[in-house]
């Protein structure tokens, strides 16, 4: 079928024509409609409420040393937390699409748990484990690490939440990759190397970047598991969310929001610029 | 395809599916006359849960009604929030008379004396501020003093987070004004010393406890009594002791009847008599037997009073002006505790 009328002028510039199956007028505007409930108009009160700060009164929220003490806490621990993840994830994700063991599927499950679990629940293990009198703790303080209520104590917790959105961004992708390229690849005298980099990682860019982006972004948002292991101190291991918290405990809604609002445009820009290397990578190694 | 029994048979499966889930929504049972709602604090979950039963049955006993009362528990300045936001709470008991003076300025619908209409200062039972120690006192804690020496690791709650920590920052700050006659700059250096000996703030009273009963964080918790003595019911007599300073603060959180919801929902007789109820002797007795300090302990039980320690006590109003002031004066943006933290180094 040709595409109707309607869309063969102006407008065809700004939507692709529809599939034959009818209803787009419809589900459009419930698109719009559910989007603009559930997600943009919370958003835009959030904004509405800091408004009352002004740009002034947010610049001087985002420079105040422990706000910007908690936003430098919170953003390079989260951007950490998700490259090992990006990095582990990969190899998490490979094993279990390109092998089969015994207890493959139980392990493929046990991905997911970080996704399901109260994130307070994972902090409060999380601490009971690396605390000095804990399983890993313990040990780890006989030779004078730290890890519960230290600062990598809130990596280990954003590590732990993180790892599933990588695993299952990549996985798809891994399991579409045909073995016959490697194969083709090892015949024509490539190295491992060359494969792997070559062949191989391309695809799976963009799927990897996806991954990170969610791993970071669930990083910067998380607040209950973190809370529990960080040990709270100012300017050393608090996050921003928990400073959230603290303005709205001295009813403070303003400053409270003013913080989400600087966080939410970092936030913004940083997933933009994901997004931007992400449209490159497509260009640049196409679509598998 | 179905056929019309079938039909029947399914829709009356669908509406009865439909009447469970709505009987779980509502969740209230049909026969309660009157429904009552407790926004408390944390700590009081014990406390309330005994309570609660013995003032339905005293309330069917007066006047033949049955009655429901439904208990929220949370953070004192979460709750405070929830309740000023439009949750619809008849009756308030939060850790801070700051907490309930917020909902008082902040939604109007408690007048601002609010704290003057119960005995007390409107405090049915009070706590106070002691030091949760290991068994043997390996580190020799007596007083306030020694929780300022290095090498003492304190564990408290945040007083920025916590409402109940903050009666713990003003136990410490009460400690050094009485020590230096009211000189404030060494009383900022010693309160600043005993947080820099806080490895982990906890964001809640009970965060703090489980920190050092169960990770085994810390020499000392700086806790409620009634905490305390449920540490030591929880965790093992023989694992902690208490040790209770000569001198602290008296901490005493207040209960207000929130008079714009009563009115609203007509239950003001209701949650008048509850918040009475506290006061006598059938509920100050379940008061002591949960480690709270009873507003008339000679209605209690002898030995439950008894295992209290004699503690010579500042109090909010006295030496600090209420909450209010001090509230503003410590715990706001930039003030005192504020400039204590800023002084620990980055690291």
């Amino acid at each position: 079928m040709t595409s109707s009328p309607s869309f063969a002028g102006r407008n065809a510039r700004r939507f692709k024509a529809p599939s034959v199956i009818p209803g787009f007028g419809l589900t459009f505007g419930f698109t719009l409609l559910y989007l603009g409930l559930i997600v943009l108009f919370p958003l835009a009160a959030l904004v509405w409420r800091s408004s009352e700060l002004g740009f002034s009164g947010l610049y001087a929220v985002a420079t105040e040393p422990r706000v910007a003490a908690a936003l430098r806490t919170t953003f390079f621990i989260s951007l950490a937390a998700a490259v090992i993840d990006l990095v582990f994830g990969l190899i998490v994700a490979w094993v279990l699409t390109r092998y089969t063991f015994p207890g493959r599927r139980v392990l493929d499950a046990f991905v997911d748990l970080p996704f399901a679990l109260p994130t307070a629940v994972a902090g409060i293990s999380l601490a009971a484990l690396y605390a000095p009198n804990g399983w890993f703790g313990a040990p780890l303080a006989d030779v004078d690490v730290k890890i519960a209520y230290t600062r990598w104590g809130i990596l280990v917790a954003l590590v732990f939440i993180g790892l599933p959105f990588v695993v299952r961004t990549v996985q798809p992708i891994i399991s579409e990759l045909e073995i016959e390229l490697e194969e083709a690849s090892a015949t024509l005298g490539a190295t491992r190397f060359q494969t792997v980099a070559r062949v191989l990682l391309p695809p799976l860019v963009p799927a990897l970047l996806t991954g990170f982006a969610l791993a970071f972004a669930r990083g910067v948002g998380e607040y209950g598991s973190v809370i529990f292991i960080s040990g709270n101190i100012a300017y050393v291991s608090e996050i921003a969310p928990l400073l959230i918290v603290v303005k709205l405990e001295q009813y403070d809604y303003a400053g409270a929001t003013g913080v989400a609002t600087i966080m939410l445009a970092i936030s913004f820009f940083a997933l933009l610029l994901i997004n931007l290397i992400q449209a490159w990578s497509r260009k640049r190694f196409g679509h598998v | 395809m179905l056929n019309g029994k079938g039909k029947r048979g399914s829709l009356l499966r669908v509406s009865t599916i439909a009447g469970v889930i709505l009987g779980f929504l509502g969740g209230i049972p049909a026969h309660a006359d009157q429904t009552l709602l407790n926004v408390s604090y944390d700590p009081t979950r014990e406390l309330y849960k005994q309570i609660n039963p013995a003032f339905a049955a005293d309330w069917k006993a007066r006047t033949g009604e049955t009655i429901e009362i439904q208990n929220s528990h949370g953070g004192s300045g979460a709750q405070a929030r929830a309740v000023i936001d439009g949750l619809a709470a008849d009756v308030v008991t939060l850790a801070l008379a700051a907490d309930i003076d917020a909902i008082a300025t902040k939604s109007g619908k408690i007048p601002a004396d609010w704290q003057k209409r119960r005995p007390n200062n409107s405090a049915p039972y009070t706590s106070a501020i002691v030091f949760l120690v290991r068994k043997g006192n390996p580190k020799g804690i007596k007083d306030w003093d020694d929780l300022a020496k290095p090498g003492v690791a304190v564990i408290t709650p945040n007083p920025k987070t916590s409402g109940g920590a903050r009666w713990n920052f003003l136990g410490a700050w009460g400690y050094g004004l009485k020590k230096f006659n009211g000189d404030e700059a060494k009383t900022k250096a010693l309160v600043s010393a005993i947080y820099k000996n806080a490895p982990v703030l906890d964001t809640g009273a009970r965060g703090s406890t489980i920190t050092f009963a169960q990770r085994g964080m810390g020499d000392v918790l700086i806790a409620w009594e009634n905490e305390a003595f449920l540490a030591l019911k929880e965790f093992g007599a023989d694992k902690y002791e208490i040790v209770a300073p000569k001198f602290s603060i008296l901490a005493e959180p207040p209960v207000s009847v929130v008079d714009g919801n009563v009115d609203a929902k007509g239950t003001r007789k209701l949650a008048e008599a509850y918040l009475d109820f506290l006061y006598t002797p059938k509920a100050q007795a379940i008061i002591a037997k949960n480690f709270y300090r009873p507003a008339h302990p000679n209605e209690a039980a002898k030995e439950d009073v008894k295992q209290f320690p004699k503690i010579e006590f500042i109090t909010i109003d006295k030496n600090f002006g209420g909450w209010a002031s001090a509230q503003k004066k410590f715990f706001a943006d930039g003030g005192v505790f504020d400039e204590i933290q800023k002084q620990e180094p980055a690291k």
